[in-house]
């Protein structure tokens, strides 16, 4: 295999592995602060797609915006419209179940994915169609040898780091980061020293499900195109990339969401016969990864709650 | 009174006082006829298409004074996947009233829901799928098809493409019945024409990353991929070729002939091959009166590629009412020794397994239009297809 046809595997899987970390973060995040499993996350990467898009084809309709502006309205209304419904969620169904079983939340999330899939196809005209997404970004593809990536890749790959960095910038640097890792060390505690719990707890929400919906918006941006029940195997790519990672770290859920997009990759570059298996294989190395390591590749500090 | 006897009064009632009516008010007898397709999903395209087809004949025998019967199209939704068409398939065939049905756009609903009409004893016509098993690979005196089957289409996929010069190819197939089926009969007649398959993908067929595949792909340079699945397949890897420089000539089978390819593909479609086994509708005799009707009727969908077999289906199944009134084991006789009968899309002979027999065509995607391929510019030589 020569170089440009190994660095352009590469880049295939750093694509994917980029989207399946930011979904997979939202997962640690909520772990984290509230030790709950939020099964409606794939859904949200949904929404998100979907606003950007109504977004975009409203703000076209009524004034021609240059594509710069249409795509930060297309952003904006995904980060939006995502950040929102994490809230409310977390507000509704979430935090009342604080106390429940685990179970009860992992259960009420999941119904609340399948509302959230369901309206979206039907509330959407002709909501069950797969949805072509506008190219918002700049054509054109950088050649080196065998080597040749679009513009809008590198660019879309480059918009994802970025965010996965911030991310980790903003729980490990902030004030408010601070806040979060308190409350995921100790709830009771980080209120006895004036935290706000509840503000912390609905924050993280906006903030996983808003880098959920932007991955959403970059999945558009990426394959060009959008469907109601895109979200429900990356929610499980992402929980199980969280989960094989290490739930509740930060770091974790992004080795796994690379490694998870690794395998993927590996499987169709080995054998293309076993091209139709490449998401068995990969669940099945998730499998083994657990057995091995069964509180994740980079474990909670305290990995004991009592 | 037990709630269950005052149901039944109730329901006696009810019947006492309908029964009579239809046969005395109305001077035809209604006939019912389930048409049932992908309505919704990736492949709704085809399926509207041809129901609104279906719906056209109806509408145009209703509004003959000669016909015996006044007709009911009952439609379905089969979401193209197997598990829900055979609910459908068993809600119309155990419905007594529906005396026959034009069935499945699907590969994989159609082989699927085979079993259900032969238990049912309701006499089909499929409209749109072409794995050669729906007719082939059982004895069912229930089942008939009016187009043809993926065997005319991988012969012709395979000579046709040899020709044109290609000699490497990569097939990448979705892993149901229909696109396994396309991959077994394109690799088998490709053999004795000297072309060479270097590698191919199954893939799943609602995949959505096609980006490894395609680098693969293009490690192996090779001249043609061709694909063996439906619009969204074909969409989704038309569109990731050219973002990992991918420079192959692309063809594909009647399965993305679909205007939801061209409009998904957009300008990247331009020049794609595909075959099917339906001549373009203008090329039949009653071709442009047809399409003046669907166009008065006022539909909002096009006919899509296999509109006139649903209109054929439907006119063939009513024909066969007419004669034997509605009754589906005296009208599935009169159907499956079908010969010579004049359709929309031609001459309809059915073999001994209720098999119409017809040729395929080739099309290539040009200016946003499926082009017939002797009228292209391809064919012309004004514009040229991919060479890797």
């Amino acid at each position: 295999m020569d170089v440009g046809i190994l660095a352009q595997q590469l880049f295939n899987g750093l694509m994917l592995g980029v989207i399946y970390a930011m979904i997979a973060v939202g997962f640690s995040l909520f772990f984290g602060v509230l030790d709950v499993i939020k099964f409606s996350h794939g859904d949200v990467v949904t929404v998100g797609a979907f606003s950007s898009l109504g977004a975009v084809g409203l703000a076209g309709g009524l004034v021609a915006l240059p594509p710069v502006l249409a795509l930060a309205s297309g952003i904006a209304a995904a980060v939006t419209i995502g950040a929102l419904a994490g809230v409310i969620i977390g507000r509704v169904l979430v935090l009342p179940l604080r106390h429940a079983p685990g179970v009860n939340v992992l259960l009420a999330t999941l119904m609340a994915g399948t509302v959230l899939r369901e309206a979206i196809r039907l509330g959407v005209p002709n909501g069950g169609n797969p949805k072509p997404f506008p190219a918002l970004l700049p054509g054109g593809v950088i050649k080196a040898g065998s080597f040749s990536v679009g513009v809008d890749s590198v660019m879309i790959l480059a918009a994802g780091l970025l965010l996965v960095l911030g991310t980790h910038l903003l729980i490990t640097r902030t004030r408010f980061g601070l806040a979060i890792r308190a409350v995921a060390q100790d709830g009771e505690v980080a209120r006895l020293s004036g935290i706000d719990f509840q503000t912390v707890v609905l924050g993280t929400f906006a903030l996983g499900s808003a880098l959920a919906a932007f991955a959403g918006c970059m999945l558009g941006l990426y394959y060009r195109e959008i469907n109601f029940n895109m979200g429900v195997l990356l929610g499980i790519i992402g929980f199980a990339s969280a989960v094989v990672g290490g739930l509740g770290s930060m770091l974790g859920p992004i080795i796994g969401g690379f490694l998870f997009a690794g395998v993927q990759t590996l499987v169709v570059v080995a054998l293309p016969v076993s091209s139709a298996y490449k998401d068995v294989i990969a669940f099945a190395a998730i499998i083994i990864l657990i057995a091995i390591f069964p509180t994740g590749l980079i474990a909670e500090r305290r990995s004991e709650r009592v | 009174m037990n709630p269950k006897s005052s149901l039944l009064l109730l329901l006696s009632g009810t019947l006492a006082l309908a029964a009579p009516f239809p046969s005395a008010v109305l001077a035809k007898d209604t006939v019912k006829l389930a048409f049932i397709g992908p309505l919704s999903g990736g492949n709704s395209a085809p399926g509207l298409g041809g129901r609104n087809s279906a719906q056209l004949a109806v509408q145009l025998r209703n509004a003959d004074p000669a016909a015996k019967y006044s007709y009911e199209l009952v439609t379905f939704d089969d979401e193209c996947k197997p598990n829900v068409g055979i609910q459908v398939a068993t809600k119309a065939a155990s419905d007594n009233s529906i005396i026959a049905g034009i069935t499945h756009y699907c590969s994989a609903v159609g082989i699927a829901t085979v079993d259900t009409y032969s238990r049912f004893g309701l006499p089909v016509v499929v409209w749109g799928a072409i794995l050669p098993e729906i007719t082939y690979g059982n004895d069912y005196r229930e089942i008939h098809r009016v187009n043809g089957t993926m065997i005319n289409e991988g012969k012709l996929a395979a000579d046709f493409l040899t020709k044109q010069g290609y000699k490497k190819f990569v097939v990448v197939h979705d892993t149901t019945d229909y696109g396994k089926g396309q991959n077994k009969y394109f690799t088998e007649y490709l053999k004795p024409t000297g072309g060479e398959i270097v590698a191919t993908f199954p893939v799943s067929p609602d995949q959505q990353d096609f980006t490894a595949e395609l680098t693969r792909i293009k490690e192996l340079k090779p001249d043609l991929i061709l694909i063996g699945g439906l619009t969204p397949l074909g969409v989704r890897l038309r569109a990731q070729m050219d973002r990992v420089g991918v420079a192959a000539q692309l063809a594909g089978v009647s399965g993305i002939m679909t205007a939801g390819f061209l409009e998904g593909a957009g300008s990247a479609g331009e020049g794609t091959i595909s075959f099917h086994n339906g001549a373009p509708i203008s090329k039949y005799p009653q071709g442009q009166a047809f399409l003046e009707a669907y166009a008065k009727a006022g539909f909002r969908e096009d006919p899509d590629a296999y509109g006139p077999f649903a209109y054929s289906a439907t006119n063939l199944v009513m024909d066969a009412i007419e004669k034997t009134g509605p009754d589906r084991k005296k009208m599935k006789e009169v159907l499956n020794v079908t010969k010579g009968y004049k359709a929309l899309v031609g001459e309809i002979n059915f073999d001994d397994h209720r098999q119409n027999i017809v040729n395929a065509n080739v099309y290539v995607a040009q200016d946003g239009k499926w082009v017939y391929w002797p009228d292209s510019d391809y064919a012309a030589g004004k514009k040229k297809l991919a060479r890797n």
